[in-house]
């Protein structure tokens, strides 16, 4: 940038002057001011808020002083970290809770990576027949809201002998109640998180395989080695990098994620740290919150900072998209058909099977009854000021409920808009300032949220915007706020799909339009934007998708004005209207799947795409 | 009506990393300038900068009388205003545009009529006969084409100066051939001034009024394809030009008009220089014969290589090692007793220590 050193001479007030231009000519550079509005988006959303909840844990709230004489308000204390991290209570509310956060992220990442790991190479690297019909259903429970499983489970599982509620199909065919593990707990959280994150594995180690040239495991063949030991020693160190990001993937994502052990652990007072933050932030314990935030935060962070020592950089699953060698499948031999019937059947189970019981119970008058004249549309299209679910008229008679899916669109439109503009703009930022300091600072900003789970950064948004700030109004509570928070939460992904479009966008195509004499404008609006359009379209919809099933990060947030379908079940859930909150979960799948035929239409769109690989 | 480009104590630095090192020079109005290095030399950046896509650090540039980057006035023209056309590397054509509609990008911005338009597709695909190719999207067309293609679109808007960043490097050997012929062609039609980046030395040498050698940033020497040939400013120059290389023999000016190399000695004016040196000779510039002549100096044959037009030769002689080249096929074989002649009229010497040429004779 600007030199001083000009030879003398020249007056002072040229000098200046050729300062002042040169500083103003870098200032309108295109992706230097659009870097610069984007370090304020990002300030914004990002560095404030995480800035305001560490700052609250480290202040004297006013709930202190009831336990706290003589504490001032906003003075400087460690007391809320002693407090959380440390004796009785930093038990109860802490470790036990991590521990538990821990076994159920592990034991899911884990069981994720068996499930999605095997059916990868079954679909990519196998003769098996039907691949294509069990590649198309293996994305199908990632579609689902991440707590229908939980859900549905607990319509098959429940136990009266411990709940005292209404017996679940099991108990209702068995005559005995199930025993307590299985029905609450840490083995259902595992099961019912695995089986719906192992698409992430699945996603990542097929892009791998599919990259991997057969004539490397050939070589092994050749020189005797036996199918088993090809695939423990090549094969599968070739995947290993995909293995690892799908693992911290899955991992924080497990971390962060409320719905599940919310639904099946929190009646056993089985609590993870996740719905151990809305505990304390549902009793305005805001620091006590954030402390298990913030712990949270570290936690995901240094996972994230493991998997980059171990393959040397955080983008590397980005690298192993690339396809293009002609694979020589596996043969299965006499395992083919059994191999094919075990993958349907398993995926039956995932899809079907929970889907028929989320039906099945919405459709039973008195819950627990399994009996074909127990069967009425009650819920579905009943009257109000029944016994009944409180009173409350059926979903499809329910104003109430149209207006929360109305809600769940309107929020859904609104942040994948966002989202996508945000991504082209984020991308062309990054991409043409690459090697300067501050596409750098741009680039990591929008990274952050990546390692901050669902909750936690629901948890920072709690933190901001109670009180106006800057040009910014006060948004606690309001809708604005749950388009923020979900944009915010999508910048890391919306950035890397942005940077990835536009890298396709060699940066000749635009310097051929600048020396040719068009201006910033026509440049973005009859090269850059048609050329990443398709990217712009297909990170909308994906973002639409994701936005619409999200509960994790607002569950914090909504109020009853702004309640979204996905808060609405959990509500329901919680109020003992199961069958209510069933019924929401279809509708919101039904939703889901239409926006994912969108989707399909549209070329280039994919979940892959959506997840930045 | 061609223009002159001045640049003058041009300073471009990536980092630390000085691309284009305080290089001042002037193209001649109608002139086709070669930039030529090996990769990495600063040349591309110095078209660049021509060109506005990068903004030097220090130095000016001037396009006719048009001063369009200063830095001491703090004046940097974005590259639309600067009356000059760029060709890529890879043709940068845009994708989602038909050829009509590449072509017509810049005549669209310059607001010109509809009927004048036409026109000038017409024209500039007839000028690299790509007639009848408007519809065509880039992708359904040869990389040759595509390259034509380029080339129309930027003549269509008939910038007063052609930058082309080697444009050549992407095609295959025999269409190399073909557009160097069309492009030498093209520049003598038009008359533009040109700059040219190659790393391609046959390139530089076929098309080019001059040559420019660049390496870490600095020109090494700029003049005329002829002279850069057979007068190489410096060891660099003389070794990077010249396929079969340039043979450099170390030895030691012994005062007499004469330098030592290895146990013989080859005779040359030295121009009262004296100390170690280094003796450039052309491989095409030695005589061989079969048996020994007054004046020749005795070697082996360690390799023959018979190349249909022309053979090459390596000779030892202890420890020096020099390739010659003769026309036709070649009778001599290996491990062959020949005589080589040098030729007093085609020897460079060269300071040894600064790569200098001390004498030309």
């Amino acid at each position: 940038m600007a030199s001083l050193e000009i030879s003398e001479g020249v007056p002072l007030s040229v000098r200046l002057l050729a300062n002042l231009r040169r500083f103003f000519r870098w200032l309108t550079t295109p992706h230097v001011l659009l870097s610069l509005i984007m370090l304020v988006v990002l300030y914004y959303m990002v560095v404030i808020p995480l800035y305001r909840m560490v700052s609250t844990t480290l202040t004297w709230q006013p709930r202190d002083l009831i336990n706290t004489p003589g504490a001032v308000v906003g003075e400087f204390t460690l007391f809320h970290y002693i407090r959380m991290l440390t004796g009785p209570l930093g038990k109860i509310y802490l470790q036990t809770p991590l521990g538990h956060s821990f076994t159920v992220s592990i034991g899911a990442t884990l069981l994720s990576l068996l499930i999605g790991g095997s059916l990868a190479w079954l679909v990519i690297r196998t003769d098996m027949p039907g691949r294509k019909v069990v590649n198309q259903l293996a994305l199908i429970p990632y579609i689902m809201p991440s707590w229908t499983l939980a859900q549905a489970w607990l319509v098959f599982f429940k136990s009266t002998s411990f709940s005292g509620g209404t017996p679940g199909l099991y108990e209702f065919l068995v005559g005995q109640a199930p025993p307590t593990w299985l029905s609450y707990g840490p083995v259902p959280i595992i099961i019912c998180s695995a089986l719906h994150y192992y698409t992430f594995f699945f996603l990542f180690v097929s892009a791998a395989l599919m990259s991997i040239d057969s004539s490397l495991e050939e070589a092994g063949e050749l020189m005797g080695a036996s199918r088993w030991r090809i695939l423990r020693k090549i094969t599968l160190p070739l995947v290993v990098p995909a293995i690892l990001s799908g693992f911290i993937m899955t991992f924080s994502k497990v971390l962060g994620t409320f719905g599940g052990p919310n639904i099946l652990g929190t009646p056993v007072r089985y609590y993870v740290v996740a719905t151990m933050i809305r505990g304390s932030m549902g009793v305005g314990d805001k620091a006590d919150g954030f402390v298990l935030a913030i712990v949270l935060i570290m936690f995901s962070v240094i996972t994230i900072w493991i998997n980059q020592k171990l393959i040397g950089t955080r983008k590397s699953y980005e690298t192993i998209g690339g396809r293009g060698f002609m694979a020589q499948l596996s043969k299965l031999g006499m395992m083919k058909r059994a191999m094919f019937v075990a993958a349907i059947i398993f995926q039956i189970l995932v899809i079907v099977v929970p889907l028929g019981l989320l039906i099945w119970s919405s459709l039973m008058l008195q819950d627990g009854n399994y009996s074909m004249d127990n069967l009425s549309l009650q819920h579905w299209i009943g009257e109000r000021g029944t016994i009944y679910n409180h009173g409350e008229p059926g979903v499809l008679r329910n104003p109430k409920i149209y207006q929360t899916a109305w809600n769940s669109i309107r929020l859904s439109l609104w942040t994948a808009f966002f989202t996508a503009l945000l991504g082209v703009l984020l991308g062309y930022a990054i991409v043409k300032g690459r090697g300067t300091r501050l596409s750098k600072l741009v680039e990591q900003l929008a990274y952050i949220p990546y390692v901050i789970p669902g909750i936690a950064f629901g948890a920072v948004y709690i933190a901001m915007f109670i009180k106006p700030l800057g040009p910014i109004p006060a948004l606690y509570g309001t809708f604005a706020l749950l388009v923020v928070v979900s944009v915010a939460k999508h910048i890391p992904y919306s950035s890397r799909s942005g940077v990835s479009a536009m890298m396709q966008v060699g940066r000749e195509l635009e310097e051929a339009a600048a020396v040719s004499g068009a201006d910033v404008w026509q440049r973005f609006r009859r090269v850059i934007f048609p050329l990443t359009s398709s990217g712009f379209v297909a990170g909308f919809l994906l973002t639409f998708i994701t936005t619409m099933r999200e509960l994790s990060l607002i569950i914090l947030l909504v109020t009853p004005q702004t309640q979204v379908l996905a808060s609405q079940t959990m509500f329901y859930i919680e109020n003992g209207d199961g069958q209510m909150a069933n019924i929401v979960i279809l509708i919101l799948i039904g939703l889901t799947l239409i926006g994912n035929t969108i989707i399909g239409r549209f070329r280039g769109g994919s979940l892959k795409k959506g997840l930045g690989m | 009506m061609s223009t002159t480009i001045t640049i003058k104590n041009l300073t471009k630095r990536f980092g630390d990393v000085a691309a284009v090192n305080n290089v001042s020079l002037t193209v001649e109005p109608g002139s086709f300038l070669t930039l030529l290095g090996p990769s990495g030399c600063g040349k591309t950046t110095l078209l660049r900068c021509i060109a506005g896509l990068e903004d030097p650090n220090e130095g000016e540039i001037c396009v006719g009388d048009k001063l369009v980057f200063s830095s001491s006035r703090g004046i940097s023209l974005p590259p639309g205003q600067r009356d000059l056309g760029l060709v890529f590397q890879n043709y940068a054509l845009w994708p989602h545009m038909k050829v009509d509609k590449n072509i017509t990008f810049a005549l669209e911005i310059r607001k010109m009529p509809k009927e004048e338009m036409k026109k000038r597709v017409k024209d500039s695909l007839a000028e690299v006969q790509m007639e009848g190719f408007e519809d065509r999207y880039p992708r359904e067309m040869s990389g040759g084409q595509q390259q034509r293609i380029a080339l129309a679109r930027m003549l269509a808007y008939r910038p007063k100066v052609f930058l082309m960043d080697e444009p050549l490097s992407n095609l295959d050997a025999r269409l190399r051939m073909d557009m160097r012929t069309e492009l030498k062609r093209l520049h003598h039609i038009s008359g533009a001034t040109t700059i040219y980046v190659t790393h391609d030395q046959v390139e530089a040498l076929t098309m080019s009024t001059n040559i420019a050698v660049m390496k870490f940033g600095v020109i090494q020497q700029m003049a005329s394809p002829d002279r850069v040939y057979h007068f190489p400013a410096n060891l660099f120059v003389a070794d990077f030009i010249g396929n079969p290389k340039v043979n450099l023999l170390e030895g030691c000016i012994n005062g007499s008009n004469a330098v030592q190399v290895g146990d013989f000695e080859i005779r040359m004016d030295t121009h009262s220089a004296r100390g170690d040196a280094v003796v450039a000779v052309r491989p095409e510039d030695i005589v061989v014969a079969a048996q020994p002549e007054p004046g020749t100096i005795e070697f082996t044959a360690y390799s023959v290589l018979p190349a249909g037009a022309d053979s090459t030769i390596v000779a030892r002689r202890g420890e020096t090692e020099i390739t010659v080249k003769v026309m036709g096929i070649s009778k001599i074989k290996m491990d062959q007793k020949i005589w080589l002649k040098f030729n007093s009229d085609t020897l460079n010497l060269y300071d040894k220590e600064s790569g200098n040429l001390v004498a030309a004779s």
